[in-house]
């Protein structure tokens, strides 16, 4: 038996008096109250049929994990517990076979950036020696750190992770100077840009191996032109006319758009892929067209007009172009080198030197106007190279050879002859450059206007999005964060592609006209027939007329 | 993002080049927390940095107990004092439509735009003047239309309560590795326009309380985010190609995400040439 009728001193008083107590309405013998209760927990103890859980541990594991976190408001949660409890019972099963594969990537590329930090083999002290020398690395920290004071540059782990890829590349490839250049955002990947000037006798080296190849293509295309022509003589259809306009040679490793090597990679941790020099018609073909980078050099570029080459090409071609317009440096940084003789009107000076007696100036100068900076990259012409070159100035045996052939074919149309395109000097102000409708080409800013003592000279470029550079007493660099795209206020218009050609002159031998009705060449069958009989009668009053003669000068004769 | 966490999301965002200063971050981290406190807002997101040519805005959008209610729009010039911006209307945003190129970078600079419309060349001919728009005004449309287009959640973070208001999931712990990768588990955190499109069959397995916005897989031209994965897998990027410049960021299987946007506001229209 249970509690007795509570007397009112006891505590349980008011609880069991009948007709008050809570449970009035429900059993009310003790005997088939503990029935009901072990119903009611033999019902929650029931297996689900499908699940194979029971509401009672459920309940049960659910009150434990309340109680152990005690969130606030668990009663606006309630639903979400309950299906955080069924989750996480389910889960425990599938927890050793689910996780492997799901973080292979993220563990291999945490592996290649520990690689990073890990001195090679064989690298011993001898390495030391030789970096106390000369160091080539640049300090990107340093540098990082500048840029920071504007807000731009990258998170300080990955800035360090390219420094050590940075000096990774430096002990493999023998380099002379070595710069971080920037960082181009792709769709699937992104691009981490090195640029770097080979020692003068790589260069030779490399020249030399693409001669050669050059060399060998040559002469298979001679053999193959050899056979077609043989055929070609027994019945040839008419040549076309058609000369491509001249081709123009890419710029030497180490001159002009081609003045430093590139290597890129994905992220620091993978292996740099050195990028091929530029050629003009890329530089051109990259001018018209405006695409995504997608992060894989192999990728095609898929564009109208077709661009040569696929997206290393394109890569490089943009690099080339950024560098050309955006690489600016405080003025007298740089000078140029005393020569005796000015050099002939085509070139210009190419070559600066650093100027040991460069005094810098204040930052609030270098802000205020533009002309305290200079570019020092080579502007590149419309023609694509830095330096013009005019593409008829043949050497004397070509024109030999043009001459007996324009003897044996039709004449040909001269080709228009190109005005020599000459582009800015080389450190020219920043105050010259074009601005784009009413914005200037550069907006200068010092990066704090609290401490100005040491404040730093910021420039950003409106014409390259993405450009920056900062100069600090004698520091100076120039870096680039973006997509890789000129800005142009207008909408970008695609070339339109050229009107259909005409496939032949029409003239009146081929030109198509109506054939005659049956009429017209019954009609044409008559008029011929009437002419022949007249032409007969005609002929037969001839004869007679002749005889005529003939007899007539035989009876004169008699 | 979150004001609050303010230093460590701009770390994981920070892998376009673009970012804070630490003289405004530090100024950021005291000016937003006063701002909370004078304007009583529950949530303060800094939304982000537009570049004008002779200056930038920072702006800040507070959010109050309903999060998907219209949001106040704050700017600053120096990430110290902070104005309120005025509240958006179609009007606004269809005249700031018409603008193209950059911004000056003074909040009073007026321009004058070019009218296409019959109706409103006869009420420019009625008011005898043309018709300007502030910057200001340019500023804070520009903001609803990136907010609109682009302004992305991870699904599950937010829920719709019954009473209709949206509240943050306190159950959210982030999105799986493979489910961060695909474009179906982010949402638009705007009023959507093609949940009521979707077939029956679609609607039967839609959670209400979670998925009652647009996902980004329908977003128009195809590819116009690109997914990437940050910091040897660590971080999830999302890049919107249609606004340059807005970067979203999530961490798998924590809580932290966010969008930023550092850019020059403007639109990019050669999309569909670019892809």
């Amino acid at each position: 038996r249970g509690h007795g009728p509570y007397q009112p001193h006891e505590p349980g008083y008011g609880l069991y008096q009948p007709g008050y107590s809570p449970y009035d309405d429900q059993i009310p013998d003790p005997k088939s109250r503990t029935l009901a209760i072990q119903n009611a927990k033999a019902y929650l103890l029931k297996s689900s049929t499908t699940s194979g859980l029971n509401l009672y541990d459920h309940l049960a594991n659910m009150l434990t994990k309340i109680l152990d976190e005690q969130p606030k408001n668990a009663v606006d949660i309630i639903e979400n517990i309950s299906k955080d409890v069924k989750w996480a019972h389910f889960q425990k099963k599938m927890d050793t076979l689910r996780d492997e594969p799901e973080n292979l990537t993220t563990f291999e590329a945490a592996e290649k950036r520990k690689a990073l930090f890990l001195k090679a083999n064989g690298e011993g002290d001898e390495e030391l020696e030789e970096e106390t020398g000369e160091t080539r690395l640049p300090n990107v920290m340093e540098t990082a750190f500048y840029f920071e004071q504007a807000g731009i540059g990258l998170s300080k782990d990955e800035s360090y992770h390219i420094f050590l890829a940075l000096k990774k590349l430096v002990s493999v490839q023998t380099i002379q100077t070595c710069r971080f250049w920037g960082k181009i955002l792709g769709l699937e990947m992104n691009y981490i840009i090195a640029e770097v000037q080979h020692h003068e006798e790589e260069e030779e080296e490399e020249e030399a191996e693409e001669e050669e190849v050059v060399e060998e293509e040559g002469k298979e295309m001679g053999e193959v032109e050899d056979e077609d022509e043989e055929k070609e003589k027994e019945d040839e259809p008419p040549k076309s006319t058609y000369k491509p306009p001249p081709v123009i040679p890419k710029e030497e490793n180490g001159t002009g758009a081609n003045k430093y090597v590139y290597f890129v990679c994905n992220e620091p941790g993978k292996p740099w892929v050195k990028l091929p020099p530029v050629t003009p018609a890329q530089i051109v073909c990259a001018r018209k067209i405006k695409k995504f980078f997608t992060g894989r050099l192999d990728a095609p570029v898929v564009s109208f007009p077709p661009f040569p080459g696929n997206e290393a090409n394109y890569l490089r071609a943009q690099i080339a172009r950024i560098s050309a317009g955006t690489q600016i440096s405080p003025i007298g940084f740089y000078q140029f080198a005393e020569e005796e003789e000015e050099e002939e009107s085509g070139g210009g000076r190419d070559t600066y030197e650093e100027n040991p007696d460069f005094l810098p100036l204040s930052v609030p100068e270098m802000v205020d106007s533009l002309s305290t900076w200079v570019h020092h990259g080579k502007s590149i012409l419309k023609q694509g190279r830095c330096v013009w070159f005019n593409p008829f100035q043949k050497p004397e045996e070509e024109e030999e050879e043009e001459e007996a052939e324009e003897n044996e074919e039709e004449e040909k149309e001269e080709p228009d002859e190109l005005q020599q395109e000459i582009g800015p000097p080389l450190l020219t102000p920043l105050s010259e450059d074009e601005g784009i409708q009413n914005i200037p080409a550069w907006t200068a800013q010092p990066s704090t206007n609290l401490i100005p003592q040491y404040a730093v000279a910021i420039l950003q470029s409106n014409r390259w999005p993405g450009a920056y550079a900062f100069a600090s007493g004698k520091k100076f660099d120039n870096i680039y964060f973006g997509w890789g795209h000129k800005y142009s206020p207008e909408n970008h218009t695609p070339a339109l592609p050229p009107p259909v050609q005409a496939e032949y002159p029409s003239g009146p031998e081929i030109t198509e006209t109506r054939d005659p009705t049956v009429e017209e060449e019954l009609a044409f069958k008559a008029a011929k027939e009437e002419a022949l009989a007249a032409a007969e009668e005609e002929k037969e009053e001839e004869e007679e007329e002749e005889e005529e003669e003939v007899e007539d000068n035989e009876e004169e004769e008699d | 993002m979150e004001a609050v966490s303010l230093p460590a999301a701009l770390e994981l965002a920070a892998s376009g080049g673009a970012g804070l200063s630490p003289e405004k971050r530090a100024a950021l981290g005291a000016s937003l927390l006063l701002l909370q406190r004078d304007y009583r807002f529950e949530r303060v997101w800094f939304w982000g940095c537009i570049q004008g040519v002779s200056g930038a805005y920072y702006i800040t959008e507070g959010l109050g107990p309903d999060r998907a209610a219209p949001r106040s729009r704050l700017y600053s010039l120096n990430c110290v004092e902070w104005s309120l911006l005025p509240p958006v209307t179609a009007e606004m945003v269809a005249q700031a439509e018409q603008l193209k190129g950059r911004f000056q970078g003074d909040p009073s600079f007026e321009y004058a735009y070019p009218e296409i419309n019959a109706q409103d060349a006869e009420r420019v001919f009625e008011d005898g003047k043309e018709h300007m728009i502030k910057e200001e005004a340019r500023l804070v449309a520009t903001i609803e239309q990136i907010d609109r287009a682009v302004g992305i959640i991870p699904r599950g973070a937010f829920v719709k309560t019954p009473l209709g208001s949206v509240q943050e999931n306190r159950n959210f712990e982030g999105l799986s590795l493979t489910e961060a990768k695909k474009l179906t588990s982010y949402f638009h955190f705007t009023e959507p326009v093609n949940l009521k499109n979707k077939t029956l069959l679609e609607k039967a397995d839609l959670d209400p309380s979670t998925d009652f916005l647009d996902s980004l897989e329908h977003d128009i031209p195809q590819g116009s985010w690109a997914v990437q994965l940050e910091k040897g897998g660590t971080v999830v990027v999302l890049r919107s190609l249609l606004w340059l410049g807005l970067t979203f960021y999530h961490v798998p299987m924590t809580k932290q995400y966010g969008y930023i946007y550092f850019g020059t506001g403007e639109k990019n229209i050669d999309l569909p040439f670019m892809l």
